[in-house]
């Protein structure tokens, strides 16, 4: 193990991670602002129920994204010093923009969110709900055009070894970033659902919470519905750019070795690197390879044999990875079509087995959003800034194994732990379920009582202490 | 544009630590304190700021890649290991805020990750400034130091200090923020910690005597720093004077003066190096084009809106709080 793959390791560890929770609470932050609204404007209890069932469960995610958010703002300097250096006058700014844009926004509102209910007015509460989920938004807006420029980078000029920035609406208004930034938000919206419907689909099954759970399933599975056919179509865009501006990636994506005009399809396949084949292959004949990657019945759809090998990526990974995001993107249409057309029909709750696999679809959402997010970065690779800086030649000099060892083996231990945890209690916060809101006697400042728009507050002697 | 920028770094910095400093001063305190009233009733007084005052060690690190990227690479990679600690330092007593409340039995670990990610935390920040003040070991603009170039004893002093430091904070913000038992506490806390913060200034001043290090030669040479350390010491003394008349609040104030001028004569005394006397502030600084886009973009607008965000949730949070509102009540 050479300190090089040890760092790459660590990065892919840690943002792994990471993308986990971002996904999760993006999605969940905006759908806390619609139960508010929804509670306010309908003064129906069951919203506010639900809200502070899922506040509970987002304030856990968000803690934890949070914490290991704070990693990515230091992994860039202390293992990659060569492309921090060389990169800081673009991708710094970027990160920055997230932070200042959206980081402070977030925590401050957030604070009010977990703990100023009966502190503020309703609709103050509300706007520090809608804040927070834009917060997410704007912070998954920067992530987005910072890594798209990592994959095409434009709007630079090299001066004394570093990228100096002439064009920043070059950088940030591409049609690079305009595909992939909805494809991030969209797939974080439908992890939202995903987990919100599955939920449901839980409480229906454990016949518990039946109103709540009507409401989840009905709202999770109708918004995937609408927003997996919108999903497809980004999809399709952001391999456009890809064919464009990373014919390596693709053709690894496509395990296409030969030039072919017009280029077939395969669906599946081992793709065997040492003899550059692929055994088992499924393959749909011409036209279909251009028909998907570049909307043409007669396009030149390059393969690996044409491009260096010096310059390929891993092939495998970007393979299955996009495979994997695929199959799981088509089972949650299906879902989430199926699921609602039987919801529209007042059948779904009778159907035990749609039921049954709605429940254990919750992982598919976050598997698809890492599975993608494999394809495009393995997919980069020998790359780190695509066509001009080498992963290899992007690492701190002077970083010794010893010294990635030690880190990498500490990140996974505290990690391992921390996450272990963090999802037990939030499985354990879904198990139990929502409760009737609480009035907080304990916060309400003396001379401004608790004013709850909604509902009448069931008040309860002992403070309630969430899962026990 | 590279002033602009410097300042906004060095306020953020301050910020930083006056921010965070009074919620890993908590936790220290936090690993002293017995019984769950006292517990749960300092932890509300830190739990809806910890994260926003975190925030401004993200906000330091971006403003350092964005605008002054060679510190950025340099430090961060010369500080490998121990910054690494830091931040799991740092997500140890993050996520302990949320979890200990999610169990009864287990709730000893998360207080332990709380009180041991805060030390932790504190300890290393204050050991990368002493190692910064010594001098890191630079070759041809590259850190050539080795694995552990930064542990030295004045720089294992400095880490101690710090943990002092946060921990009269953190005291005197609890006796700002709480009652009862807690608020009593702090007030016995507090002059303890005092005393332990000056006997350290003392100590690292003779130290610095003792073994010439350059930074003293600035002082010779710009005798008008010592208005920091003045001010420092009318601060010292106005709060030796709060602490005799038992005031809340006054003490929270004065020791944030104190931090104020230590940074101050710090920042000063580097002045202009960045990272002293290997690389100064213009030879960091980003190019135009980038400092430019930063300064429209979040300099001169988002930044002000950043101060009014901290200054809108600590008024939402102002006032001394109960002993037991917290995390486990949402």
């Amino acid at each position: 193990m050479t300190a090089l793959l040890l760092s790459r390791i660590q990065f892919a560890f840690t943002i792994t991670f990471h993308i986990i929770f971002p996904s999760f609470t993006i999605g969940l932050a905006a759908w806390l602002t619609v139960l508010e609204a929804l509670g306010l404007a309908t003064g129906r209890p069951v919203y506010r129920v639900i809200f502070e069932f899922w506040l509970k469960i987002f304030g856990v995610a968000f803690g934890l994204g949070v914490v290991s958010g704070i990693v990515m703002a230091f992994q860039f300097g202390t293992n990659w010093s060569v492309l921090s250096k060389m990169s800081g006058p673009i991708q710094g700014p970027l990160l920055m923009f997230e932070t200042f844009w959206a980081f402070m926004l977030e925590a401050s509102f957030f604070g009010v969110l977990i703990f100023g209910r009966s502190r503020v007015p309703p609709w103050f509460y509300l706007f520090s709900t809608a804040m927070v989920a834009l917060g997410t938004s704007i912070s998954a807006f920067w992530i987005m055009v910072n890594n798209s420029w990592m994959q095409v980078p434009s709007g630079y000029v090299m001066e004394n070894g570093a990228f100096v920035p002439n064009d920043w609406t070059k950088i940030i208004f591409n049609s690079v970033v305009w595909s992939r930034f909805p494809h991030m938000l969209l797939a974080a919206y439908l992890t939202g659902a995903f987990c919100v419907a599955a939920t449901g689909a839980w409480y229906m099954l454990r016949k518990v919470y039946h109103a709540e759970a009507r409401i989840m399933l009905r709202m999770g599975l109708g918004l995937a519905a609408v927003l997996m056919p919108i999903q497809l179509v980004f999809g399709h865009l952001v391999g456009g750019y890809v064919n464009t501006y990373q014919p390596s990636k693709m053709a690894a994506i496509e395990g296409r070795w030969n030039d072919e005009k017009p280029g077939s399809e395969v669906l599946f396949a081992w793709p065997d690197v040492e003899n550059r084949r692929n055994v088992f292959a499924i393959t749909l004949p011409p036209p279909f390879g251009s028909l998907i990657d570049s909307d043409s019945f007669t396009a030149a759809e390059t393969g690996l044999n044409s491009i260096p090998k010096e310059n390929w990526p891993p092939v495998v990974i970007p393979f299955f990875a996009f495979r994997i995001m695929v199959g799981c993107g088509l089972l949650m249409l299906g879902l989430a079509w199926l699921g609602s057309y039987l919801s529209y029909k007042h059948r779904l709750a009778y159907n035990r087995p749609l039921l049954w696999l709605t429940f254990f679809s919750f992982p598919l959402p976050f598997i698809a959003i890492i599975t993608g997010w494999f394809t495009a970065e393995v997919g980069r690779q020998p790359w780190v800034v695509f066509g001009v800086l080498r992963t290899a030649d992007a690492m701190t000099p002077f970083l010794t194994t010893q010294q990635a060892t030690i880190s990498l083996v500490i990140f996974c231990s505290v990690y391992a732990f921390i996450f272990l945890f963090g999802t037990f209690y939030i499985y354990r916060l879904i198990r139990t379920g929502p409760r009737k809101p609480l009035e907080m006697p304990h916060l309400a400042v003396p001379n401004r009582p608790m004013s709850l728009a909604d509902d009448e507050p069931i008040t309860e002697p002992h403070h309630f202490v969430a899962g026990e | 544009m590279v002033m602009f920028w410097v300042s906004l770094l060095a306020i953020s910095i301050l910020l930083y630590v006056l921010l965070d400093g009074v919620d890993l001063g908590v936790g220290l305190l936090f690993g002293l304190a017995r019984g769950e009233a006292r517990r749960g009733a300092m932890l509300s007084a830190v739990a809806p700021i910890w994260d926003g005052n975190e925030t401004w060690l993200v906000i330091t690190a971006v403003i350092l890649w964005g605008a002054f990227p060679v510190v950025y690479a340099s430090l961060l990679s010369a500080f490998y290991l121990p910054l690494i600690v830091m931040l799991l330092g740092l997500i140890l007593r993050g996520v302990a805020f949320e979890f200990r409340y999610k169990t009864q039995r287990l709730r000893w670990v998360w207080d332990l990750s709380f009180a041991g990610g805060s030390l932790i935390a504190t300890f290393i920040q204050g050991m990368t400034v002493g190692a910064l003040v010594e001098g890191l070991q630079f070759t041809n603009g590259q850190y050539s130091g080795g694995e552990v170039g930064w542990l030295t004893p004045f720089a294992v002093l400095c880490g101690i200090g710090l943990c002092l430091g946060y921990a009269l904070l953190g005291a005197c913000w609890l006796a700002k923020k709480c009652e009862a038992e807690v608020r009593e506490m702090a007030h016995r806390q507090i002059p303890v910690l005092a005393v332990g913060v000056l006997a350290f200034l003392v100590l690292v001043f003779a130290y610095a005597l003792a073994e010439h290090l350059p930074i003293l030669h600035r002082w010779i040479d710009r005798p008008y720093l010592f208005v920091f350390p003045a001010i420092g010491a009318v601060a010292a003394s106005v709060l030796g004077l709060s602490i005799l008349r038992h005031n809340d609040h006054w003490p929270f104030y004065m020791v944030a003066l104190i931090f104020v001028s230590a940074f101050g004569t710090l920042a000063l005394s580097f002045w202009p190096y960045m990272i002293p006397f290997v690389i100064t502030i213009d030879e960091a600084a980003s190019p135009r084009s980038s400092l430019a886009f930063m300064f429209w973009g979040c300099g001169v607008v988002v930044f002000p809106l950043m101060l009014i965000y901290t200054v809108i949730s600590y008024t939402v949070f102002r006032g001394k709080v109960g002993p037991t509102a917290g995390y486990g009540h949402h």
